[in-house]
């Protein structure tokens, strides 16, 4: 397994979500890296990403528009995808990275699937409501799509909550990361 | 400090009567619960026991039963000793059903599950992460396929509680 040069330590998981599906590694690693599949359970997202370490991610929205961005940090098929995510989405522009890695573990004829989201800075909790939010759906929806052939398609709100998007501007204009960049040098 | 908390959320294409009877109907939890039987009437206060191989492995009393939306009991865990000095803590179970997308016509619910109500530094806390997540992915799994996880279940439970145990472990040392 090759790895970037990128000090994913700095990360710290803010996030862990944990489920099981009766499926094997490759199915669900496929599920994951595949646009005909995240398509189905990603809120419509196609993935692109460039299968090796530094190549590149991003999701793409029904309309064509790009919404998340990133690089590809861990390529280790079929158990562990770790890849850096910005929205590229108004002021949320201005917000560090975060990094997203899956963890898939085969277990008894069924895989564990890990999704853990970190950050390198101290994210308030009502930022961090939209990924508590949006990933129970999707890897709930995932398991659905992997088990049955069908996912979850519950009529979702479109867009962050009111209250993240408040969040969002107020770390914007203070830039608390950069007082935790600082201190590490 | 914050207490401990433990919240999971899961969306499961079933309806809410439905969910309501695998949470609380014995033959039910027995074939995605991993051998697990519930037992209760399900009045407030009365008594509810998890039997495993028809012994008791926890118990715990009906704090709030509003079917088929609201469930909420005490749990006093007895299944290993490492656990049986703490008091009881509290698990909830909340059932939303789910607007469908257009055109949609299938049933889908939101589960969340709040085990909260433990002391500050509880081993039962530490243990019960990974144990809740096998369980309601193998419920999910049950309702909308018919089985639980049936084929990972020795192996995933039994390294669930070893997991627990070491971090109850971890919690002492």
């Amino acid at each position: 397994m090759t790895q970037l040069s990128f000090s994913s330590e700095k990360f710290l998981p803010k996030t862990v979500y944990v489920t099981y599906i009766a499926s094997t590694p490759e199915k669900v690693w496929e599920a994951l890296t595949s646009a005909e599949f995240t398509k189905r359970f990603f809120f419509g997202r196609a993935v692109e990403v460039e299968p090796k370490v530094g190549g590149s991610f991003a999701m793409r929205m029904p309309d064509g528009r790009y919404d998340i961005k990133g690089k590809v940090i861990e390529w280790d098929p079929p158990r562990r995808l770790s890849v850096t995510w910005e929205v590229d989405f108004e002021e949320f522009r201005e917000l560090p990275e975060s990094l997203v890695t899956y963890d898939i573990e085969p277990m008894g004829g069924s895989v564990k699937l890990t999704m853990t989201e970190a950050h390198r800075w101290d994210v308030p909790d009502a930022i961090l409501a939209g990924g508590r939010q949006g990933w129970p759906l999707i890897l709930s929806s995932l398991k659905s799509v992997l088990e049955t052939g069908k996912p979850i398609e519950i009529n979702v709100k479109v867009g962050p909550p009111k209250e993240m998007i408040e969040a969002v501007k107020q770390a914007v204009a203070t830039k608390p990361w950069r007082s935790a960049e600082a201190r590490r040098t | 400090m914050n207490e401990p908390k433990f919240v999971y959320v899961t969306y499961i294409a079933t309806t809410p009567e439905k969910l309501w009877q695998a949470l609380t109907d014995g033959a039910f939890t027995e074939r995605y619960w991993f051998g697990t039987r519930i037992e209760s009437d399900w009045t407030l206060g009365a008594r509810v026991r998890f039997l495993r191989d028809d012994t008791v492995s926890d118990y715990g009393v009906v704090l709030e039963c509003e079917p088929p939306r609201r469930l909420s009991y005490s749990w006093r865990v007895e299944f290993h000793e490492e656990f049986r000095h703490e008091r009881p803590s509290r698990v909830t179970f909340e059932i939303e059903p789910m607007a469908p997308r257009m055109g949609g016509r299938r049933s889908e619910v939101k589960l969340t599950v709040i085990h909260d109500d433990f002391d500050a530094g509880s081993k039962v806390f530490r243990a019960i992460s990974g144990g809740w997540s096998l369980v309601l992915a193998s419920l999910k799994s049950f309702l909308e396929t018919g089985g639980g996880l049936t084929s990972a279940s020795v192996e995933a439970l039994k390294e669930a509680e070893e997991r627990a145990l070491a971090a109850a472990r971890g919690a002492a040392a």
